[in-house]
């Protein structure tokens, strides 16, 4: 039998060629895909992050292993598909228009894809029509929104309106963020959620998915 | 004479003569503010609360300028400030529509000669426009469509009386946004020893045109590495880079920096990357510099230290919003304007060198980033600066000078690393000893990682 734990130190040390070996190998021993998924490729995203918290690794480090991981989860991809195992969630992402700030939306994004998250990166600049399309195009189930100026702040309550007038905001849960924004400002434009940073944009976006 | 490479020595004769409020090429400036001549001034930057910016919001986007800018000057009078420099810092819609941004410059002036004719009081205006050439990828910064409403804007803040003109530029940004959140050192060396320095003597040449144009009443200001040197200090104090990385980036920042100076900028620098003081050790101008009194803009782990040879003291910026004590854009003038006062009271009564050193020793050992912005450790990277000719050459001078500091500093028991930082420091020690040793070999070696990222002719590579 693959042990499980191997490919997870695997995709630790960004080994891409040892991780698509063990995901084969593990697939051809029967093992389920969501449980190589889940015990192999996630776990290792896991542990890592624990490290991350504590300072021993840093960003760079955590793209390594997160390159080695999606080399794994290409594989198991098709099979997840055919047996009906879906993403954690499906994700439509962007900074709002007008704004330019990406490096707090791009970690967001990169932390919620190591949570196994599905992500639409619309970029910078984002329109809320472009926001609204790409909700109804992808089926997803949650839109974070990433603003850094005091004066794009307004904005992401411009895209709330374009949800609800494109009818598609009972579809989806609103998630916002960026240094300026608030709890507070969150809930007073109507937002279901709102983190500080890109750990709690996963804990909220998990308390999403579960919810639904 | 001006030129690439005109910078072959230190303005300062040692690190020791690195200090506050004193500079071998003071500045003269709007209404009679005198730059590195013996004192610091408060540079007061201060932006719109919560809203959006349109036509229909406008009108309240300038009372909210007047308001901020009247406190902060009644502050001032009060606190019997002999000098007081504004910033006024453009939101993108500022810049895109040059005359919202000659509007606000106007009427800061007007508040500024008000405050001088009724009360005496020494002033300059900062105008910073956005650098709007970016917004494609990948962007192609010199082309009409993008430098023409650029351009537009300088001239119209220009026209309308700007004291000193600056900008942050981002040329260059493309690629190391990239090369930061993958730590990788000759992507650094690409966006900061190759297309930033290309773009700044682009950029330059034609801002220090406008200012000639306006009959020299507009002084070239400078601009700053907050594109890429605040921005991995950020990602430092959200510990996605390790510090070790962002005191490196920032040191090879002001080799970017030079080449405006090279262009004609005279200075007075700005605050937001932080690499001022390797700037003045080697031009001898005035710098800003921000530090523990812009905490209502972003965290830092420099806070005193950067004070040590500024020549003006600014808060980065904060916005409109009420504190028990007033607006908050004034509460904060209010901290400056003490910050200046201590180091002012250093200056009359020769304990310049005492303030100066308390101000390092209280930061210097706490941190990499701080390691680096020492006196003598900003004099060290200047020389390794100077010392090479080309932009490439510079970069990888002041990186690996950084290096070394850092590596004596935590040798010698003054700086505290991480097993983790350590051995982050290591890496790029390495990366830097391997480094290309011609600007076309790092093309080359850089191509598959950046080549889609970068448009070559933008930066005058082909
Ligand atoms: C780096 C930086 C830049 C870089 C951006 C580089 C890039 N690729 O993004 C550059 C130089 C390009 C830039 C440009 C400008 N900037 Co700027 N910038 C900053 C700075 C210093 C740090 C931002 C940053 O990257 N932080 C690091 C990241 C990792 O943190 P973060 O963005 O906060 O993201 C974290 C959380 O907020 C959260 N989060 C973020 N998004 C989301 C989304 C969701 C859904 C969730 C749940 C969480 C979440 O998680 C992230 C990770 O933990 C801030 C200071 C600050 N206080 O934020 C100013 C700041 C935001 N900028 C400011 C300004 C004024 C500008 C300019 C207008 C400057 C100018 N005159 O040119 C332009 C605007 C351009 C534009 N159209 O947007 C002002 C804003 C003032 C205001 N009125 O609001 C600030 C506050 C600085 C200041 N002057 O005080 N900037």
């Amino acid at each position: 039998m693959t042990d499980l734990s191997r490919l997870s130190s695997s995709v630790l040390s960004g080994d891409v060629n040892t991780v698509r070996q063990l995901t084969s190998q593990a697939l051809s021993d029967g093992i389920a895909a969501s449980d190589v998924l889940a015990l192999g490729l996630i776990a290792a995203m896991d542990v890592l992050g624990r490290r991350f918290g504590d300072g021993e690794v840093f960003l760079p480090d955590m793209l390594v292993a997160a390159r080695a991981m999606h080399a794994g989860l290409d594989m198991l991809k098709p099979i997840l598909a055919g047996a009906g195992v879906a993403p954690v969630g499906r994700v439509v992402l962007g900074t709002v228009r007008g704004d330019v700030h990406d490096l707090g939306k791009n970690l967001v994004g990169m932390m919620l894809e190591g949570a196994g998250f599905a992500v639409r990166d619309l970029g910078v600049d984002v329109s809320p029509q472009a926001f609204v399309e790409h909700v109804r195009q992808d089926g997803a189930e949650i839109v974070a929104m990433s603003a850094l100026l005091t004066t794009t702040m307004p904005e992401m309550k411009t895209v709330i309106d374009a949800l609800c007038e494109g009818g598609v905001r009972e579809t989806v849960k609103v998630l916002v963020g960026g240094s300026p924004v608030t709890e507070t400002f969150a809930r007073d434009i109507g937002a279901d959620g709102f983190a500080p940073d890109a750990y709690g944009a996963v804990a909220v976006a998990r308390l999403f998915v579960a919810a639904t | 004479m001006t030129g690439p490479g005109m910078f072959r020595h230190l303005a300062f004769e040692s690190a020791d003569d690195l200090v506050f409020g004193r500079c071998p090429r003071p500045l003269r400036c709007g209404f009679g503010v005198e730059l590195g001549n013996g004192s610091v001034a408060p540079e007061v930057n201060f932006t719109l609360p919560a809203m959006t910016l349109c036509e229909a919001t406008w009108s309240q986007a300038v009372d909210h300028y007047r308001v901020m800018a009247t406190e902060i000057v009644g502050r001032a009078l009060f606190l019997k400030a002999p000098a007081l420099v504004l910033e006024f810092e453009h939101l993108p819609p500022m810049t895109e529509r040059a005359e919202w941004g000659a509007e606000i410059t106007a009427l800061l002036l007007e508040i500024l000669r008000d405050a001088q004719e009724r009360h005496g009081l020494a002033s300059a205006l900062r105008v910073t426009v956005v650098d709007t050439r970016l917004r494609q990828r990948p962007p192609r910064v010199r082309s009409d469509d993008v430098w023409l409403p650029l351009e537009a804007s300088l001239r119209a803040c220009a026209g309308a009386g700007a004291h000193i003109l600056s900008i942050e530029s981002e040329g260059g940004k493309e690629v190391c946004d990239a090369a930061l959140t993958h730590g990788d050192v000759d992507g650094v060396l690409l966006a900061l020893g190759v297309l930033a320095p290309a773009d700044m003597d682009w950029l330059w040449t034609r801002i220090v045109g406008i200012c000639r144009d306006s009959g020299a009443a507009t002084m070239a200001g400078g601009d700053a590495a907050c594109a890429f040197a605040n921005t991995a200090m950020q990602l430092a104090n959200q510990r996605m880079l390790p510090e070790t990385f962002a005191a490196v980036v920032r040191a090879i920042g002001a080799v970017r920096g030079l080449a405006a100076y090279e262009r004609g900028a005279v200075g007075p620098w700005k605050d937001c990357g932080y690499e001022g003081i390797i700037l003045k050790a080697i031009t001898g101008s005035p710098i800003s510099m921000e530090g523990k009194s812009a905490s209502c803009a972003h965290q830092s782990p420099v806070g005193n230290i950067a004070a040590a040879a500024c020549d003006l003291w600014s808060n980065e910026s904060v916005q409109h919003v009420r504190l028990l004590s007033g607006g908050a854009p004034a509460a904060f003038a209010e901290t400056l304007l003490y910050d200046c006062r201590l180091m002012n009271a250093a200056l009359s009564t020769g304990n310049e060198r005492v303030l100066r050193d308390l101000l390092v020793e209280s930061d210097v050992c706490l941190s990499p980033q701080a390691a680096i912005l020492s006196p003598q450790a900003a004099f060290a990277i200047a020389g390794a600066i100077v010392a090479e000719r080309t932009p490439y050459a510079r970069a990888v001078a002041a990186g690996s000078k950084a290096v070394e500091l850092l590596r004596n500093a935590r040798d010698a028991g003054r700086l505290v690393l991480s097993a983790a930082e350590l051995a982050w420091l290591q890496r790029i020690d390495a990366a830097l000893c391997a480094a290309p040793s011609d600007v076309q070999e790092l093309l080359a070696r850089t191509q598959s990682r950046y080549g889609h990222l970068y448009d070559a002719a933008s930066y005058g590579l082909q």
